[in-house]
């Protein structure tokens, strides 16, 4: 039971994960986030079932894609709000999820799909408690991305740079970093990362045009943790996927769909910059 | 092109700037008020619709648009508003007795709200209202005994000496009346000291402390007072939905709201009240667009939502000031006739102010 809470909160902490990257490096809120989860997964599902790929090659070329998609979409419209109020940039990413949501329903229509990957169905025993394959795959999913984004960060050339970049602009570009290049860079790997949850994710709760609203999930996931903390994303993620579990079971029905949004009201309220984030200076 | 030279301070704060706008707004009013004479009942209905939203848009907007602050909730008060209502209404309850009653409680709840979100500010705001909203209409779902779950109930037909008062001419004139009682009380906050540190808290938050405006009381207050309005909004849109369940009140509502503020334009009143015009009359614009449309497009599941995204889209990227903005640049290009020039509203580009540190 717990792995499956630890599952489910792996989900949510990967959404968040790409919510935290965007907002550190570019200070917008993606509100399209979980709709790109949905893409993501529904590139897989007409890969895997439209062309006939290898669920790998398709978990591959879904990646790649939503990786394009996203550098795409920050140089061809969200670099125009930059600057703005962060209000628009809520508006804006709110109305391309919408225009997300409304194009997958038009190409995929609005039933429920599923495709077969290998770790369905399948169970592993461990030391007397029997555990699905599929829980086990996101669990170690994350695990991978995550050790691969942190080596991303810390050991290359352009991972650097990122970081410089979302110190500070200005003071980044100065020293010769593309930042404009780098902001879409950004784009596409939290783009990559939706694509990679929203593969894990199909198995479990199968695909159809509304499962971006875990979305909305994983911003408390992400508001748990601190906006802009990376570790925080992924450890809110957990913690929300554990206690949604645990509430599920332990507490009157009804309280399982709202325990998340309970956490986040308390955590706001007693410590507004989340638990991992720092308090900013000031400034008029 | 009329030029004002103001030589009062009360030219600043008149309600009306002259003669000529009280001429235009005399017109309207009158004209709103024949309406019911010449109007089929159908166009009555869509008209106080818009009453209704234009209602909302301007509590909203007081919040929003004066205030600064996001809120991703506001359909949970206009459920409570609704609900409340309906409830008084069923337990016997007075109409003219329980709209003040509702408007109280969506104005305390939103005090009790707004008292800890005021730590808050940009996305956590946001989001914070967000999941308040979430618990909301969860809240209506499990409630069952009084809200009927998910079924719902219909809202009662209150009637006054034998005359239905949500029937639509008697409503037309119910929704019309209350329409103009909010935008004068909004008109009067908004030129009141109160509603002048509002617009110092959204403009900077640190300026308007250190001018002595206690940010606790008046962001507590603003959050107040368009739970009020929202909830008062919300009365009224019981009657005229008629049947109140849960989900009408969920996060599309909310963000349809928002779309409401942003495309009328953020900070007017005007902008509130267009807003509430285009968003009430949007279902009406797309089902004739169907028709246009080839089939294999106007028979799409996603089109309504997808139509929304785009006008969306379209506001934020080009034009932020919504639709009043481009009434005022179309006033201005015919002010100045041969002289505009094309960059006075262009944007400024900044690269490097950053809200994380406000």
């Amino acid at each position: 039971m717990l792995l499956n809470g630890l599952a489910a909160g792996c989900i949510y902490g990967l959404v968040a994960l790409g919510f935290v990257l965007i907002y550190k490096a570019t200070e917008m809120v993606n509100f399209a986030q979980g709709d790109l989860l949905m893409l993501g997964a529904f590139m897989a599902f007409a890969l895997i079932e439209g062309f006939g790929l290898n669920y790998w090659l398709a978990f591959l070329g879904a990646v790649l894609f939503m990786a394009v998609f996203g550098y795409l979409l920050d140089t061809v419209i969200l670099r125009q709000v930059i600057g703005q109020p962060q209000f628009a940039v809520v508006m804006l990413t709110i109305g391309l999820g919408f225009l997300f949501r409304s194009g997958a329903s038009m190409i995929w229509g609005t039933e429920t799909r599923a495709f077969a990957t290998p770790f369905t169905d399948g169970v592993v025993k461990v030391g007397g408690f029997i555990i699905a394959d599929v829980n086990l795959s996101i669990v170690i999913g994350t695990a991978l991305l995550c050790g691969l984004l942190y080596a991303f960060f810390r050991f290359t050339r352009i991972g650097v740079a990122m970081q410089a970049a979302s110190q500070n602009q200005l003071a980044a570009y100065y020293m010769g970093i593309p930042v404009k290049m780098i902001f879409s860079l950004v784009w596409a790997i939290s783009a990559a990362v939706a694509a990679v949850a929203g593969i894990l994710l199909a198995p479990v709760s199968l695909i159809d045009v509304t499962i971006g609203l875990i979305g909305l999930k994983a911003f408390a996931a992400a508001v748990l943790g601190g906006f802009g903390s990376i570790p925080g994303a992924v450890f809110g993620g957990l913690v929300i996927g554990v206690i949604e579990q645990f509430s599920g079971i332990y507490l009157p029905e009804g309280f399982k769909d709202v325990a998340a949004y309970i956490v986040i009201l308390l955590v706001l309220f007693a410590r507004p910059q989340g638990l991992f984030g720092n308090i900013g200076r000031k400034r008029v | 092109m009329r030029f004002f030279f103001k030589t009062d301070y009360n030219q600043d704060i008149n309600l009306s700037r002259d003669g000529v706008d009280r001429f235009w707004y005399g017109l309207l009013i009158a004209a709103l008020l024949l309406a019911p004479f010449v109007l089929e009942d159908f166009w009555l209905g869509e008209i106080s619709y818009v009453f209704i939203l234009s209602i909302v848009g301007i509590g909203l907007m007081i919040l929003t648009g004066y205030t600064g602050q996001v809120s991703l909730g506001h359909a949970a008060f206009l459920g409570i508003g609704a609900y409340t209502h309906s409830i008084l209404l069923n337990l016997g309850v007075p109409f003219w007795i329980s709209i003040p009653a509702a408007t109280l409680l969506s104005a305390v709840i939103g005090a009790v709200i707004g008292r800890p979100a005021l730590k808050l500010t940009g996305v956590y705001l946001a989001i914070a209202t967000l999941a308040f909203a979430f618990i909301i209409e969860q809240i209506l779902i499990r409630w069952e005994h009084v809200t009927g779950g998910f079924k719902g109930f219909p809202v009662p037909r209150p009637e006054v000496l034998g005359v239905g008062l949500v029937d639509d001419v008697p409503f037309y004139y119910i929704a019309f009346g209350a329409l103009v009682l909010a935008v004068l009380a909004a008109l009067n906050l908004l030129r009141s000291p109160t509603g002048r540190a509002f617009v110092a808290i959204r403009d900077s938050e640190i300026a308007a402390q250190s001018m002595g405006v206690n940010l606790a009381a008046y962001k507590t207050m603003a959050f107040s007072i368009s739970a009020g309005f929202t909830g008062f909004g919300g009365t009224l849109f019981a009657h005229k939905i008629g049947y109140l369940a849960p989900d009408a009140f969920n996060i599309l509502l909310s963000i349809q709201l928002l779309l409401m503020v942003v495309v009328g334009g953020l900070g007017s009143l005007h902008g509130a009240i267009y807003g509430a015009i285009f968003v009430g009359s949007l279902p009406q614009l797309i089902a004739i667009l169907r028709d246009y449309l080839p089939e294999s497009i106007s028979r799409q599941p996603g089109l309504e939502p997808g139509i929304f995204g785009l006008i969306l889209v379209f506001f934020i990227l080009f034009e932020p000031l919504g639709i009043y903005g481009r009434w005022l640049k179309v006033k201005l290009y015919f002010s100045l006739f041969p002289l505009y020039k094309k960059a006075t509203f262009k944007r400024q580009k900044t690269y490097t102010k950053s809200e994380r540190n406000r």
